[in-house]
Parts: C-alpha cells; structure tokens; sequence
C-alpha cells in the first residue's frame, strides 16, 4: 500500500525495512479470517490488517506510540498465523517487532503494567530466578482469585495459576558436558537448554540427548549458553534482546569453529523462531552480523533436524492415539509442518490433527500472563477442538503450549521429543503412566 | 481532536460529496448516542482508532469515517439505523471490509456499521438443505461448517476465506465455481433486513421461490443502499462424488480464449474454466507452488465433477476442443493436496500480486465470443499506458479481471493506472458486455454508470432505491454518478 515516509526516516534501517514490508501488504484482509485474536473479538484493530494500518500511521508519522494503538498491539500473540495466510508475502513479524520497540522507548505504560512486564523480564530469562520464583508461586496459588479482583493485578493471578506444582532443579541434562553416542558419532550438535523449559520439564533435554545418541549424534552443552532472548524481544526490550543473542551466538560460534557443529538444535519451538532470526536481528551490527547468520541457518528444530536421520524400527507403544497441537512458533513462524506429525506416525502413533489448528492456544510466550482473557478464551477454544478428536495424549513440541492446554484438559500433554524417545528405546513419559 | 481538523487523503479521480458540517459538528453527541445502544468496544471513536477504517480492498481511495460502530445483534443495528435515520446521518454499511470496488469505503460524515461482530451460524437444515448464518460471518465458515457432512455453499469469490456473505449479498459475488452453480442471487434463499426506519424484516425464507414480487432479487446486489442485511439463509448443495480440476497451457492468450467460447458454445458446462496469463501464472506459482506449467503463455484451468465415469468423459471432450485451439500441456492433478493447491494459487492471485507490484483490480464482463478480441486491445491499451497487466479471471463466464500493474507511491503512475483501468471498462460494455462482473459498482465504476446506462434507466434503478431509502442515507455515495442523480435527491447534490 501506499506510505509516505520522508528520506530522513528511512535513513534508519529499522524504518527502511518497516516501509519495505507496508508497501507489500495491498489490505486485501486474507489474514484477518486467520487470526485468532480477530475471530476472537471481531473488530478490525485487533487483526492483522487492523495493526499493519495502525503501525503505518504510528511510524510515518513518527508519533510517540499512544494508549490506543498499544492496546491493539499487545493483544497481538505475534503467532503469526496472518504469515502463513498472507499471500502477499508481508513479513508481520519484522513489523512487529518493530513497532514494538518503538513503543517501548516511546510510550509509558501505566504502573502496575510496567512493574509486570519488568519482573517478568528480570525472572524468565535466568534459569535460577526461574526455579526460585516458581518455587515461590507455587505458596501464593491458592490466593490467585484474590488477584482477579483488581484488573490491573489480573496477570498476577494468571501467573499464580500457571505455576507448575512440581519444578525440576539442575540436572546433568541440562549442565555444560558432551554426551557422546555409544557407537561411531554421525553427527555432533548442541542443543539450546532454554531457561525455562528445564525448570518446567527436565525431561524433555534428556529425551533429545538420548536420542540423539542412539541415533549416534553426538550433543554437546557448551558452557556460558543462555536465554534465547524471545521474552524480551516480543517486548519491545531491544537492547535486552540483542544482548541474549549475542552472548548465544558467541558461545555456538566459538563452538562452531572449535569442533564443529551440524546443528543447533532447539526443542522450544518459540525460541526456535527468535535464533533463526539473529542474523537478521543483528543484520545492522557488522561486528556480529556474519556470526549471527551462520548460527541463524544452523538453527533447527528438533523435528527437522530429526527426520533428515535414520531411525531404527520403533518399539510397540500400544498405537497411543496422539492429538499433535502445532505450536504456532513452528507451523507459522518456522513454517514446519509435517516433521513432527511423521516422525510421530512413523513411531507408530496413531496422529490426529484438531480442526482449526492454525488458531493459537494462547500461550505465547508471556501472553497467556499479560492477556489473560483473550489467552483463555483461546484456550478453552483449543482444548474443545482437541478433545473432539479424543486422543490419549496430547503433543507439541513447545513448552509454553503444553503448560497452557495442560491447565484447561485432564487429558496428559507430552513434548512429541519424549513420545519419539520412547518409541525408540527410552523409558515411558511420565505423563503417560496412567494410559495403559 | 475534534471531528473537523480530522482530514481524509484522497487520490485524483473519484469524487466525494462535502461532508455535511452540521453533522460534524455533532459528532460528540452522535457518539454518545451510538454508545448508548452499543456499549463497550463497540463504537470506535478516536482518529488513531478509525483510521484503519477509512478504506478497504480498494486502497487507493481513503476517507475518515465520523464514527464506526460494531454491533452484536439485529436489534441493536435496528436502533442504530432509526437513530441515524432520524438525525439524517448517512450509513455505510461494512463486511469484511475486502470490497475491490470501495463498496465499504466511508466518508467523513458518515457512520460505518459494521458487522465483523455477528458471526454465528444460527441454524443448519440438512433436510432442507439450508443454513442460516449472521450476516458478518465469512463466507468459507459456511462450507466449513458442513463440509464434513458432505455439502458446501457454492460462490466462492477468491477472497472466501475472509468476505462476509453480507458483503457477498450486498455485490452478489460470484466466483470460480459459479459457472454451474450460479451467483450469490441463485444460492440465496432469505434473509432479515433492517430497513433505514429501524424496521425489521425477513424476506425470503427456506424454500427457492417465493410468491410475489421477487425483493430477495432486489436486494442481492443492492450494494447497501437498501438497508443493511443481518441474517442471510442460503442453500446447501451435495458434494460431488469427485472433483479434478486440469490444466491447459496454450502459447497464446488468444487460443486460450477462443477454446473457452468453443468449450461453452458446445454446450458443455464444466464447474470453473479458470484463465491465467503469463504474469499471473509466475505471481501464483511463486505463492502456492502448484506446479502451473510455466512454459506456456496461458493457462486455463477447468474443474470437472461428478463419477469417474462423468469426469473422464467430459474430459474427453474438453480435451479434443482444446486439440482444435492447439493446447500445448495437458496436466492432471494427481491428488486432492495438488488440488487444493492449484485452487489456493488461483484464489491468492490477486493477494499475491502484492509481491511484485500494486494494483488495481478490474472486473469486466464480456460475451464469451468476444473474449480473444478482449484480451487483445487490454494488452494495447495497458501498454500504450506505459503500464504492465497481469490476467487472471473467470473465463467461464466471460468476467474479465485485469490486474493494473503501478507503483501507488508515484501520483503519476497512479493516475495513469487509474485511466487505464477506465479505459479496460469501456472496451468491455463496448463489446457487448458490462462494467461489473461481480465486484460491484461501489465509487470505483460510480461515474461509469453512465456509459453503461441511459439518464432513464438509471432513473429507475434510483427510483427502485428511494422507495427504500427516501432521503439517501444509506451508502449514499455509491453507485449512481452525481451528475445522472438530479436536485431533488438529497445527500449527493454537493459534490
Ligand atoms: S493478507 Fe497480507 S496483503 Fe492482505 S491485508 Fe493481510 S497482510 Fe496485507
Ligand atoms: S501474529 Fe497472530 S495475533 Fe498477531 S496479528 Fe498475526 S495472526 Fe493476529
């Protein structure tokens, strides 16, 4: 569509690549019938359409952002589902984040808002901090409907209830070491060991590490490795953001040249999208630029990485009738697809896909804590699309979403790494044990 | 930020009339009373907010609206409409907002109403193969909802995934499949209109004919101006046994089309016969991935139905005309993904267009016979423009979809693409056909109207409209040209 930027704006790259990406889009409104939060609430500024408009008015006129256009934004899960719909090839997440950092360093948001977003940046992304506080919530859950009382504290209590009863300490999955395969080595990668994610489920690192070595890839956990920096970038915190990737891509491409490296491979689908884009995040910055791109193209999901490898023939697990959630992260921000579905099938899991599964369950990564509503709404839609397809398990291949649907179904959820992992010689998910 | 330092960008052409400054300077009050029917976020107030409704899939135009207003039930438009009605408001009603033409575009003293917020369906009747759905609900959610009981809901406009059939009643929209199965007006069975006073009434109901004077015809197509249609009952039609779309690639456009009237002058009428040039064959083929062949300059894609046997054998005959029109590739889908893919290139292509340049979209339609002689003065007059063409349309049925290639940032261009657009249009009623397929009229082809019509047929089509609408309210500067309207109609004289 039109824009009217003035050549000083667009000397800034950022503001360059913004008009780029609202010159492509010719409002045809495609993508509005995909996102969930527009089939949500029905009013064009909360689709994808709606926001690309409102973004364009902010930028070109290079307006500190307002009350309005925040509401409208935050509401966005940034799943990306309006990318995958999108014929015209617009780039809405690059958008986004944009226009999200401008927000951030125009915009003030009123206390209590504030207070949220920086605990939640000051406790997720550090692993200890993580497992400290959720230790915490777990004492503060049954005061959750407290919270709800006050709107402004209505995350509070989003948070409260999300908590996970049961949290995981340090475990040799998830420190620095290699773990070789017991035969020759076809391979050697890392994996990402998240911040969160261990402290969630530890399990999951040690399905894939022993996997991985059955398979005889070697993994190895390089020392200094850390937050992703996803969290923090889906906030507008830019600076914050920039500094996890370059830590993250100092440690792999140190490594990358030391031994060598096939892959990086991630078993957090949200994060997964945020490394495949550091090389365009620090495209600007020629001091990391190059670095950034080549552990960007190593960057792989578990599912990708797996289905190039040969695996042997899978144990019997009973033909378990899995329900697999697509992780938008990965349907639409990474555009994988059928990798997990056919590792899972060809497992010998009986897989059932949801009707609507482009919608998101509405985790997001902080979303489901910031929006709470709208994350519920979304929730029990995802959970009634699933459960109409009566599975025993649920998979995905993303923390976020497990947690999620996992607290609106007493039908067990499992990370598709440890469905893979059993089906070829690991122990039986815990999740599992009450299905015979 | 009051109503009046608001301003409205506007391209060259296409005129609006002078927003009504008493109705501006009541804006606070009209707000206060649209909240008052509709609370929440229902009513959109704040320039920030109502920009990103000041155009719709025609973006080449822009206005601000005075208000937008997102109701949830009948009852509540009926009160919005006696309202504004009674303050002299003018109405612009809203679907999805994908309109091609500007049929949703407002202007600055008006009040959208929109229907983003009525999606339900309200009522599925196998046995009488109906379904009745609120007006804002998209068209594809129809044939989504009862596709796995084997029925679908025919038009299919390319943009279904997102058009309200709302927006769809208002154009009678048609689509690739409508060949054999008709428009929008031949799958529509009732619906329930709020009138401009407020009042509520179903026209129509469960059965194909009703007695009387057929008002349901009236309405479908009546872009707005009538009243504003809130539940619509539409008919069901069985899934075929099978469907195959093939596609023919010709090396030029010509044989493309002179095989399309061969096709249809034999009397077989297959579901779609569906028409790409070159450019939208590479602008499609880079989205979807379909496997167009793409080392022929035209390509038509015709969908057969039914048995193996019945499809196998209207293949057959196709095949044998397209020998006659030197068909170059033949190609079969070979399955249902490849399909669906073939069809999801085809729909996206005007979307997908969006990667290579900016466009306007023209929706002609011309006797079939007249087709290779059609699409060859396009290509001299686009190029005497200066200007590129992508073509991509229902050849089936002779609706003609030139993409104007342009760079909308240079007002040059965008006048030229905009002439050139006109142009296109009157080498279609030049040769026997007429300015709108199925996107409508809207403000796009408004001042055209009177190259199509007579002063005196268009004062029928206004009088058939002011039995509705006496003072102009609704849509009110849509499809009649100000110049053939006359004094005595109010809202438009000021232009
Ligand atoms: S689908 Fe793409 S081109 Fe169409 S309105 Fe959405 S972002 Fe813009
Ligand atoms: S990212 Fe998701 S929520 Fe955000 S606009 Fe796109 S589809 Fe909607």
């Amino acid at each position: 569509m039109q824009t009217n930027f003035s050549l000083a704006q667009l000397a800034d790259p950022g503001v360059a690549e913004a008009e780029k990406i609202l010159r492509s889009c010719v409002h045809c409104g495609f993508c509005t019938a995909t996102c969930p939060t527009y089939v949500t609430l029905g009013n064009e500024l909360d689709s994808p359409r709606g926001r690309i408009y409102l973004m364009k008015d902010m930028l070109e006129n290079d307006r500190p952002a307002d009350e309005d256009t925040v509401k409208h934004i935050d509401r966005c899960l940034s799943c990306l589902s309006c990318m995958t719909t999108c014929p015209s090839g617009v780039h809405y997440m690059h958008l986004v984040d944009h226009a999200r950092v401008h927000i951030e360093e125009t915009y003030k948001r009123p206390f209590i808002n504030r207070m949220t977003r920086n605990m939640l940046t000051r406790i997720l992304p550090y692993r200890d901090r993580f497992a400290f506080a959720t230790r915490l919530s777990v004492l503060g859950k049954p005061f959750a409907s407290l919270f709800d009382k006050v709107t402004p504290l209505k995350p509070i209590a989003a948070m409260l209830r999300l908590a996970p009863s049961k949290i995981y300490g340090k475990t040799e999955f998830t420190s620095p070491g290699s773990f070789k395969p017991e035969k020759q080595t076809q391979g050697r990668v890392t994996i990402l060991t998240g911040c969160a994610q261990p402290a969630l489920d530890a399990g999951i690192n040690k399905a894939t590490i022993e996997l991985l070595n059955r398979v005889g890839v070697e993994v190895v956990l390089p020392e200094g490795e850390g937050c992703c920096g996803a969290l923090v970038h889906h906030m507008g915190k830019e600076h914050q953001a920039l500094e996890s990737a370059k830590n993250n891509v100092r440690i792999w491409h140190e490594e990358i040249e030391k031994n060598g490296l096939d892959a990086i491979i991630v078993t957090t689908s949200g994060c997964g999208t945020t490394i495949k884009d550091y090389g365009f995040m620090l495209r600007n910055d020629a001091e990391w630029a190059e670095r950034a791109a080549k552990v960007s193209s190593l960057a792989m999901d578990i599912s990708e990485y797996l289905v190039l490898k040969e695996l042997p023939a899978p144990n019997d697990t009973g033909e378990m009738v899995i329900a697999y959630h697509a992780a938008c992260s990965l349907q639409h921000g990474q555009q994988v697809k059928s990798p997990p579905k056919d590792l899972l099938k060809a497992a010998g899991f009986k897989v059932k896909e949801a009707p609507e599964s482009h919608l998101c369950c509405g985790s997001a990564g902080t979303y489901n804590i910031m929006q709470p509503e709208i994350a519920g709404q979304l929730r029990e839609r995802k959970v009634k699309n699933i459960e109409s397809t009566k599975p025993q398990a649920i998979a995905a291949g993303n923390i976020g979403c497990l947690t999620q649907i996992g607290s609106g179904t007493d039908i067990p959820t499992v990370h598709t790494i440890k469905l893979l992992n059993w089906a070829y010689g690991g122990e039986k998910p815990e999740e599992l044990s009450n299905i015979l | 930020m009051t109503a009046t330092e608001m301003t409205s960008e506007t391209s060259s052409g296409i005129q609006m009339p002078k927003p009504d400054q008493a109705i501006l300077a009541r804006r606070e009050e009209i707000v206060s009373a649209l909240k008052a029917i509709v609370p929440g976020e229902g009513v959109v107030d704040n320039e920030t907010e109502m920009r990103p409704f000041e155009t719709d899939g025609f973006l080449a135009y822009r206005f601000m609206p005075l208000a937008v207003v997102l109701p949830e039930t009948t009852e509540q438009i009926a009160q919005v409409l006696k309202y504004l009605a009674q303050e002299g408001v003018p109405v612009i009603p809203r679907g999805a907002g994908t309109s091609l033409s500007g049929g949703a575009i407002p202007q600055e003293d008006a009040v959208i109403v929109g229907l983003s917020r009525m999606i339900k369906i309200l009522d599925t009747n196998y046995e009488n193969r109906t379904l009745t759905v609120q007006a804002g609900a998209t068209n594809l959610s129809i044939s989504d909802a009862v596709a796995s009981d084997g029925f679908f809901y025919a038009p299919d406009p390319s943009s279904q995934l997102a058009c309200s059939i709302g927006g769809n009643i208002g154009m009678n929209s048609g689509g690739a499949h409508c060949l054999k199965y008709g428009v929008t007006t031949n799958n529509l069975l009732g619906v329930k209109m709020v009138l401009i006073d407020g009042t509520v009434v179903e026209i129509g109901g469960e059965h194909l004919d009703a007695p009387g004077l057929d008002l349901l015809g009236i309405i479908c197509g009546s872009e707005g101006q009538l009243g504003i249609v809130t539940e619509a009952t539409v008919r069901l039609i069985a899934k075929p046994a099978g469907a195959r779309p093939v596609m023919f690639g010709f090396d030029t456009s010509e044989d493309a089309g002179a095989c399309v009237a061969d096709i249809i002058g034999t009397g077989i009428v297959p579901v779609a016969i569906e028409f790409m040039d070159k450019p939208a064959i590479d602008i499609c083929e880079a989205f979807a991935k379909a496997g167009y062949p793409m080392d022929v300059n035209a390509l038509l894609i015709v969908e057969v139905e039914g048995s193996d046997e019945e499809m196998d054998d209207m293949l057959a005959r196709i095949v044998t005309i397209a020998k006659r029109h030197k068909v170059k590739v033949v190609k079969e889908s070979q399955s249902a993904t490849e399909a669906a893919l073939i069809w999801k290139g085809r729909k996206s292509a005007f979307g997908a267009t969006g990667r290579i340049a900016d466009y306007i979209c023209m929706d002609g339609t011309v006797p079939l016979g007249q087709l290779p002689h059609v699409l060859n003065e396009t290509a001299r007059i686009v190029e005497s423009y200066g200007l590129r063409v992508a073509n991509v349309f229902h050849a089936g049925d002779g609706n003609m979809h030139p993409l104007i290639l342009y760079n909308i940032n240079d007002p040059i261009e965008a006048q030229k693409a905009e002439d050139c657009g006109m142009d296109l249009l009157k080498l279609c009623v030049d040769a026997g056909g007429c300015l709108t397929g199925e996107h409508g009229v809207g403000i796009e082809k408004r001042d055209l109207m009177l190259y199509q019509y007579t002063q005196e047929d268009l004062d029928q089509q206004m009088a058939v409209r002011a039995a509705f609408d006496p003072e102009w309210i609704l849509n009110p500067s849509k499809v009649f040209p100000f110049e053939a309207r006359g004094n005595e109609r109010p809202a438009t004289g000021n232009a």
